[in-house]
Formats: C-alpha cells, structure tokens, sequence
C-alpha cells in the first residue's frame, strides 16, 4: 500500500466574508499524479498555495509529507519542488545557470545535465531564459523544481496558455516525472490534461470538491447519457441514451430490415469533459 | 554565509548582463559628469571654501551613483523579481530569506564601491581632482554606511510601488528633485539657504555633505551627517521588515 503524502481534511479558507475554500477533503498517494480540476476562481490555487505553504488556512487539517506545511522548515523545503502559476525564470540567466543557481539552495541536487535532458532543454542549455518560448520557460521552471531532488512536486496550471505543441512537449515531461517516483500535485482546469496525465482527479467548483476518482471512473460515473450520433439524407441524428447497446441493436437493425446506409456512425461515452462540464454547470 | 556568495555571484551575472540597468547604474553617472564638467568647466564654486566645478562635481557625482546603484537599483530589480514571482519562487525553496536579501544587498555595494573607484578615478585623470588617499578609511565608512542606508531606503520603497511599470517613475520622482535640492545637480552655493533647510530633512543631503566635507575637505569622520543617514536607514529597514512584500501585487 502506497504512503499517503498529502492529506487534507475539512480545510477551509476564508477572505473576509467570502469562503474561498470551504471544507474539502483529499488524499494523495506517493507515486500519484493527482489532478486537481476546476474552472479558474474555483480555489485551486488557493488550496495548492495553503499546501505549499504560501497561505495559512482558516480551518482544518493539512498534512503534507507528514508536517504541517504551516510550520514547515528548511528540511521540509528540501523534499519539495513547486512550480508557480505565471512564474517566468530570470531573462538574463541561462538554462544550465538557473539550474546551478537554484542547485545551490538545496543540500543534495540532482546533476544539472541531467535536469535538463529530464525537461527536454539539451540543445538550449546555454540560451538565456529571456530568449525561450513560452513552453520552454514553463519547462525550464519544471527543472528549477526538480533540482533539488524532491519527493513532491506541485505544478500550478503549467500548460496555461500553451499552443497544442507546446502542452503535448509539458505532458511528456510531467508524465516522465511519474517515471522519476515523483508525486505531483497538479492544477489544472484542462479537462484532457487531466484525463492524460491523472491517476487520480479531484474536481473542485465553488471552493468544494464535486467528484473524485481516476479518470475513467469519474468518466463512468457521470451519469451521463452515450451519445450515438449519424448521419441519414444528409441529416445529422444525435441520440442520447443509458442503454446505448439495446438502441445500438435496433437502430442497426432497422437500417439492415430498410437497407439504409447509416453514415458516420458513432458512439461515444461520455469523456472527463462531459463529466466536468456537466458537474461544474451554475446557474 | 557560502550560499549568500553563491547568491550574489548569479546577481551580479544578472546585473552586467542587463543592458538597462548597467547603463542606469554605471554608464549614466559617468556621462552626467562629463557634462557637468563640459558645461561648468573651469568654473569656481564657492563651497568648500571655493573649489573647481569638476572638483565640486566628481564627489557629487559619486553620491549619485552610489545612490543609484543602491536604492534605485534594488527598488527596480526587486519589484520586477516580485511581480514576474521570482520572489515568491525563492521562498519555496530551502534558501532562508536572508541569504537572498544579503546577494542583492551585496551586488548593490559592490556595484557602490565600483562607482566609488571609477569616478574617482576618472575625475583624477580627466579632470586632476585630487583622490584623498590619506581619507580613504574615513572614505569608506561614509560610503558603507551610506550605502547601507540606500539599501534599506529601496527595500522599503518596494512596498510602494506596485507594478514594474510604476518602479521607474516613483524612484525617479523622489530622487531627482533631492538631488536638485541638495547641491547633487546644482551647486550648493548656489542654492537659496531656505532650500537647503528643506533638502536638511531628507538624507540624500546629508550623505553628499558628509562624502563631500571628506572627498574635498579632508575632514575627519561627519559624525552629524553620518547620524541622520543612519537613522533614515534604520527607519527603513524597520519598514522595510513590516511591509516588504515576496509576492506580486499584480494578482
């Protein structure tokens, strides 16, 4: 059985009268990429940034790497790496002095080569950070969290804003991190990268968390209709239903007795999106 | 002690490297000097008991860039680090606060004592102003506490300035019209007593008139001057511990 790394209970967190967070439970196992979804105001970064440390809370009992990230200390610090939300490197430095910059704050870094060749950076060691895309930046600030070797990982919306190149290049990194036996907390409000990179997800709307499970249970779960979707005189026919193979069976058979072409058929089951798009609906 | 080192050498990459900044802090000094020099030439001012302009405006020069390199260099280079959450990021990891603030402290001082040396040494070779080697010591601690209490000034100054946009025009704002007051730009003979009363409150004053009395004047240690540009950085550093902020204020 897996450790617990993270574990939250009942945490709430209050800005004057407005509960930004207000009573949310969870459990990240080591080893997990847990994803942690939501529209943007839903207290994702609020609840990332009370596990990190960055935040108190008003209530509530956080443990993460068995302390309280509220007292936390240096030793702490050292087993875990955190990427920011819209955080950018130092323009002036480059790929390879970033890494030995932030390597020097640690006790036992990773090499740096090595770093770097883990973000995908090896032809742009010695590029300033300033001259990097966007996507590179993004991954180079993986890599400064990364140097330290830590056991955790927290990765804030780390494709936000990315082109689809981009993100695929950001996925690869953080799904290789799984490899490494990194833990990673991730938010996200990207459905598909959720259902990509997770093995657990969190969904979280309105400062609570609405469902939970991996992301082809939460998929399951849904309650959601298959949508059988085709294509007859030119018309498009969407059927929504919860028995899709007893209507599959009669729609097939009764274009086989009308010798009818049923064209583009399709049947799809209802994806992470639905599911969240359906859950995370107000008003 | 060793990480506060490692710190300051990647700060100073950054600050060499930062075209800005090193044109702000090094080669803006140097040209206001030349001009000065071009402008008031040969020209006697009568303080200090009647100098040459040039040698009147080489220690006036030098309060300037230390200042600049001091205040206005950590009030800018901070608040950019903090809104693009570079602050914020450092905090997240095991390096203690004060190793972060004594790198950036330390690059100020060095780039101070850089100043120090090349105007000094420009205003000898150009211009044959004296370098008062006999008060290099007393020299020194004017220029180190002076320094000390410019850092502070910029720390504290952060919390007022809340966007990279605004860095610029509030620094500039408070510093160019002391150094208009004060005799930086304009002799202090020059200047109507009733200004001087006035610029007397503010410590860009007290620290030209102090280096001054022992760049030209070869006095011992301004223990007044001195007193108020300490107190003004103490006042500081005391705000500096209550408001500094290591997150962005832009959201």
């Amino acid at each position: 059985m897996p450790q617990t790394v993270i574990s939250i209970h009942d945490l709430r967190k209050s800005y004057g009268d407005v509960e930004a967070v207000s009573g949310i439970d969870l459990e990240v196992r080591e080893g997990e990429v847990f994803a942690f979804l939501g529209p943007n105001g839903a207290g994702k970064t609020t609840t990332v940034e009370i596990l990190e440390g960055y935040r108190r809370r008003s209530g509530g009992e956080v443990s993460v790497l068995g302390e309280d990230p509220a007292r936390a200390g240096r030793a702490w610090r050292e087993r875990i790496g955190i990427v920011l939300q819209g955080g950018r490197p130092d323009p002036y430095l480059t790929v390879a002095e970033s890494l030995r910059l932030f390597a020097g704050y640690y006790g036992s870094p990773r090499p740096v080569d090595e770093v770097i060749a883990a973000v995908g950076l090896l032809d742009k060691a010695d590029e300033r950070a300033g001259r990097l895309s966007g996507g590179q930046q993004r991954r180079l600030d993986v890599g400064m969290a990364l140097v330290g070797d830590p056991d955790l990982l927290f990765l804030d919306e780390p494709t936000t804003g990315f082109d689809p190149g981009a993100r695929r290049q950001a996925w690869e990194v953080i799904a290789a991190l799984r490899d490494l036996g990194k833990t990673v907390f991730l938010t996200t409000h990207y459905m598909d990268e959720a259902q990509h990179l997770a093995d657990q997800v969190a969904i979280i709307s309105g400062g609570e968390v609405i469902a939970r499970g991996s992301p082809q249970e939460l998929g399951a779960r849904g309650g959601l209709a298959t949508t059988i979707s085709y294509r007859l005189d030119d018309e498009h026919v969407t059927v929504q239903t919860h028995d899709p193979v007893a209507k599959l069976n009669e729609l097939t058979g009764w274009a086989l007795a009308q010798g009818v072409e049923l064209e583009a058929l399709e049947v799809s089951r209802p994806s992470l999106e639905d599911v969240y798009l359906e859950l995370t609906r107000t008003g | 002690m060793s990480l506060a080192l490692h710190q300051l050498r990647y700060d100073q990459k950054v600050f060499w490297r930062n075209p800005a900044a090193v044109f702000f802090t090094v080669l803006f000094p140097v040209l206001l000097l030349l001009i000065f020099a071009v402008v008031f030439g040969d020209e006697r001012i009568d303080s200090g008991g009647g100098v040459e302009a040039t040698t009147y405006y080489v220690p006036a020069i030098i309060t300037l860039a230390v200042i600049s390199a001091t205040m206005q260099n950590l009030a800018m280079s901070l608040v950019i680090a903090r809104e693009d959450s570079r602050l914020k990021r450092g905090r997240g990891t095991p390096m203690p606060a004060w190793v972060f603030i004594a790198g950036r402290v330390g690059n100020s001082i060095v780039l101070a004592l850089v100043m120090l040396v090349l105007v000094a040494a420009i205003g000898r070779l150009l211009y044959g102003v004296e370098v008062p080697w006999a008060e290099a010591p007393e020299l020194l601690a004017v220029l180190v506490v002076g320094a000390s209490a410019f850092c502070c000034l910029g720390i504290a100054l952060t919390a007022l300035i809340p966007s990279q946009d605004a860095a610029a025009p509030i620094v500039n704002a408070l510093l160019l019209p002391l150094y208009f007051l004060s005799g930086v730009f304009i002799p202090d003979s020059e200047l109507p007593s009733g200004v001087i009363d006035f610029a007397d409150y503010f410590p860009v004053r007290h620290f030209f008139s102090g280096f001054f009395d022992v760049y030209v004047g070869g006095s011992g240690l301004p223990w007044g001057d001195l007193a108020v540009v300490a107190a003004w950085g103490l006042a500081a550093l005391l705000l500096a511990v209550r408001y500094f902020r290591w997150t962005p204020r832009g959201g």
